[in-house]
């Protein structure tokens, strides 16, 4: 062969592979720039401009009002005790869960994790449904009260706190903690000074995370809050809907920016900090059986916290749902097929949602598979592997901003030419895809990341073109997690609530749109068809996942 | 009453697995007992059962005639020196050696802490962290951290193995020499013939959770007790008398007795016995030729160089003497 054509040939193959990745990434890029940079800075700009001048006219106005003081402290206040009080149950409950076996235990570790694939709206109304005047705990007369809505950012977050320190504590050497004991440091201290150190970049993952979901748990508060308990996103729904006061609103949502901002930025710092030291053993076997002596706190803690916090609710929800006025009956979900009071079938509504979910789901998995594999790249020159982590940290960012800003977003945006979607119904799905987004990009990446690169110099050395090892070795890897992908796509944006409230329109509403409504207007009837439908969204939302997770390949790590 | 450790009768199963079946053996205070065996025989668990770390389905632990069985881990007084070391990693040097003296005032702290860097050869690194350490100055640490609290006894389990081969002669005998410096009462488990001899002052041998012989390296090396531990030991061919007289031998044996032949029992000789060579082999300290005893089996001879032809001479000058 004329070793020039050769060269040709190869000059022109690395070209249209360079190429080739250079679309990949720019299909992805130009979505995120189109339907969240392009909202999210005309918020901030609506913030500072109000159409004719600068100004800081809606800082003024929003600060000046003692609403939103008292709606940033209770937001803050409200996910820093959510936080506390999910550590406090939560690390007796990875103990138990992933440092001791005993008969059942899986079956419990999978059965805490059912309250976090349940949309916000169907948290709110469990919660409600129990506290209510006339459900099973109204005598403790929490209803509509701060509490209420605390009790349930434990329940949603609970598992989010057993399942990161759990992992890492599974993978704790230990004869750290042994080593300790032979020291002469009784079990107490050796957990206090030598495996709660050791936990640390778990435990500040875990709980800013908990912070996270906590400050922006925007259907529990909608559902619990009954306008007296309002946090920043509330607000921002408030002074969009209620008042039309979109410059307060801006200002209100940068504000929020900034928080949750930080906040990442901090607990990201802190675990690179921490992280360093740490030794892991993969596969040591720290399981023991249980020992009442030793064990029975943990077990009482996590039992109690098992049937009482996360159990209750469930079952009081679903035995509620099968009653109206006192009487066993199946009318509320007889009742799902009718158009009730005025307002759109259930049924309706839910097809709705399928719809959508499905349609966001399908863009956010294929956006997904795309960022993951453009950040699974590892170029050679330090400039590629920065510009890679830069894309990473873009697409994992609006996992911070509250969906509540996204849909905020849309309303001021894509409302006029060029791109005037406003009345259109596709503007939710992209919405719901921005939201997952990040969670199929944290799902896909681990995957591709997990391949040892000495596999694909093997198959390069074999013979292997690069398009043939992405084909026959990349691709098979990052299949394994699209099960897993696709399900939580899938079961996050049926349960949207926070963009989707925004962006749905009132004759054509999603399901947790329509179950926010019904609970809050009277009647009893409302009030049953509103449960029995929670019923229904929260039973497609548990088995997607409980599908899902039967999927999850092993490196992906939990939450 | 019995001073020191003393195990007695112990057993330990995983399951339906006896990883030490009936073990009895004694550590007299200020001497170190090695616990010699391949991975598997057990020797790790049993010196787990010492620590308290593993519950023990049958026998005692004892400390001066105490039965420690209701002692829990944390009261026994035991330092334990593990394998990698398990150095705590969000504390530094000095308060990983402190870690164990509480109960001591600061400044007596700060004191021990330095006394015990100066005995394991690391003074100074009291503010590094454990990850900026090597893996011989990280053993090191942990020795020292488990010196500190002047424990009654020390159980070391194979506290040398992850360390490369020149950096474990040379830390084995460094650790030799601290274990007799303070007149520790010693447990040092190991897989390591070498090893066990340059520390130990008495060897147990142990397979399959079994205790085979308990003796001074001397005794264990000269007259093991069945074909089992000399083979262990690196005995790989067992001669008759007569057999040992052709190879040069000058001793006598029992009735019932072989000679086992190791790695030094024979000698090169221009005046000896001809063997055929099979194979040869370059190690660090010399050629390691192996040749072909008259029966058949086969034995090493070290050479100082390679030997150019087909067989050689040798005598048989030493060997280990075992029951047939």
């Amino acid at each position: 062969m004329d070793p020039r054509l050769d060269r040709g040939d190869g000059l022109r193959q690395a070209l249209s592979w360079r190429l080739g990745w250079a679309l990949a990434a720019l299909i992805p890029a130009a979505f995120l720039v189109l339907f969240f940079a392009w909202p999210a800075a005309t918020l901030v700009a609506r913030g500072f401009h109000d159409g004719s001048a600068w100004t800081l006219d809606g800082f003024r106005q929003v600060f000046s009002s003692r609403r939103t003081w008292s709606a940033i402290g209770f937001t803050l206040g409200s996910a820093t005790l959510s936080t506390a009080v999910c550590l406090l149950l939560g690390l007796p409950g990875a103990y138990l869960l992933y440092r001791c076996s005993f008969p059942g235990r899986d079956l419990l570790r999978a059965l805490i994790t059912v309250p976090f694939v349940l949309p916000t709206v169907v948290v709110g109304v469990a919660f409600g449904s129990l506290l209510r005047p006339d459900g099973l705990l109204g005598w403790l007369n929490l209803e509509g009260t701060p509490v209420a809505i605390l009790a349930a950012m434990v329940f949603f977050n609970y598992s989010v706190i057993v399942r990161t320190v759990g992992t890492m504590w599974a993978r704790l050497d230990p004869r750290l903690a042994q080593a300790a004991s032979t020291l002469g440091a009784s079990p107490l201290r050796a957990l206090r000074s030598v495996t709660i150190p050791a936990l640390t970049p778990a435990i500040v993952s875990g709980a800013s995370l908990v912070f996270l979901f906590s400050a922006s748990s925007y259907g529990i508060v909608m559902v619990l809050g009954q306008s007296r308990y309002r946090t920043i996103e509330t607000e921002i729904w408030y002074l969009t809907t209620r008042l039309l006061d979109l410059p307060s609103a801006a200002a209100l949502s940068i504000t929020q920016l900034v928080i949750v901002t930080a906040a990442l930025w901090l607990s990201g710092r802190a675990q690179a900090r921490m992280t360093r030291a740490l030794k892991l053993q993969p596969n040591v076997d720290a399981e023991r059986g249980l020992t009442f002596s030793r064990d029975g706190a943990a077990l009482i803690t996590t039992l109690a916290v098992a049937l009482i916090l996360l159990g209750l609710p469930l079952a009081n929800l679903v035995w509620r749902s099968l009653h109206r006025a006192g009487e066993f009956t199946v009318a509320n979900y007889t009742q799902l097929a009718t158009d009730g009071g005025g307002s759109v079938s259930v049924w309706r509504a839910l097809s709705t949602s399928l719809t959508t979910a499905l349609a966001a789901t399908a863009l956010a998995v294929t956006l997904g598979m795309l960022v993951a594999l453009v950040a699974s790249r590892r170029p050679r020159q330090q400039a590629g592997r920065h510009a890679l982590a830069t894309l990473e940290s873009l697409f994992l960012l609006p996992l911070g901003v509250s969906a509540v800003t996204v849909g905020f977003g849309y309303l001021i945006t894509l409302n006029r030419p060029p791109l005037d979607l406003r009345s259109s119904i596709v503007l939710i799905p992209i919405a719901q895809a921005i939201v997952a987004l990040p969670l199929v990009v944290r799902t896909l990446l681990p995957t591709l990341r997990a391949i040892d690169p000495r596999q694909l110099e093997a198959a390069a050395t074999l013979g292997s073109t690069p398009w043939q090892v992405l084909r026959r070795i990349e691709l098979p890897h990052l299949g394994r997690a699209v099960g897993l992908a696709v399900g939580f796509a899938f079961a996050t944006s049926l349960g949207e609530f926070g963009a989707t409230s925004f962006l749905a329109r009132p004759d054509n509403p999603t399901l947790p749109v329509l179950i926010f409504r019904l609970f809050s207007r009277p009647g009893s009837e409302n009030y049953g068809v509103a449960l029995a439908a929670s019923v229904v969204l929260a039973g497609l939302a548990g088995i997607t996942m409980a599908v899902a997770e039967r999927m999850r390949p092993k490196e992906v790590a939990a939450w | 009453m019995v001073s020191g450790l003393e195990v007695r009768g112990v057993t330990v199963k995983y399951g339906p697995t006896v990883a030490v079946d009936n073990v009895s053996l004694r550590v007299e205070p200020g001497t170190v007992v090695g616990l010699l065996g391949a991975s598997g025989s057990g020797k790790s668990t049993l010196l787990r059962a010492i620590a308290g770390l593993q519950p023990l389905s049958a026998g005692q632990i004892l400390w001066d005639g105490e039965d420690l069985a209701p002692v829990k881990v944390h009261k026994r007084n035991f330092g334990l020196v593990f394998q990698d070391g398990q150095l705590f990693p969000t504390m530094t040097v000095a308060k990983n050696i402190a870690y164990g003296l509480g109960k001591l005032p600061k400044p007596e702290q700060k004191a021990r802490v330095e006394e015990m860097l100066e005995l394991v050869g690391l003074a100074g690194y009291g503010d590094r962290k454990p990850t900026e350490l090597s893996g011989g100055q990280a053993q090191r640490v942990a020795l020292a951290r488990s010196l500190a609290p002047s424990p009654r006894a020390l159980l070391l389990d194979e506290p040398l193995s992850a360390l490369d081969t020149a950096l474990r002669r040379r830390l084995a005998d460094d650790l030799a020499r601290i274990l007799r410096e303070t007149h520790t009462t010693g447990v040092y488990v190991t897989h390591d013939h070498q090893e066990a001899y340059t520390i130990a002052d008495y060897v147990a041998v142990l397979d399959e959770g079994h205790l085979l012989q308990l003796d001074s390296p001397e005794a264990l090396r000269g007259r093991p007790r069945n074909k089992q531990v000399a083979a262990f030991l690196g005995y790989r061919a067992f001669v008759t008398e007569a057999e040992a007289h052709r190879l040069g031998w000058r001793g006598t044996l029992g009735t019932g007795e072989v000679l086992g032949i190791g790695p030094a029992s024979l000698q090169l000789d221009s005046h000896g016995f001809e063997v055929d060579i099979i194979d040869q082999t370059l190690t660090i300290d010399d050629w390691e030729v192996k040749v072909a005893l008259p029966d058949g089996q086969t034995a090493t001879v070290s050479s100082p160089s390679k030997v150019d032809s087909l067989s050689v001479r040798v005598t048989l000058v030493g060997g280990a003497v075992v029951p047939a």
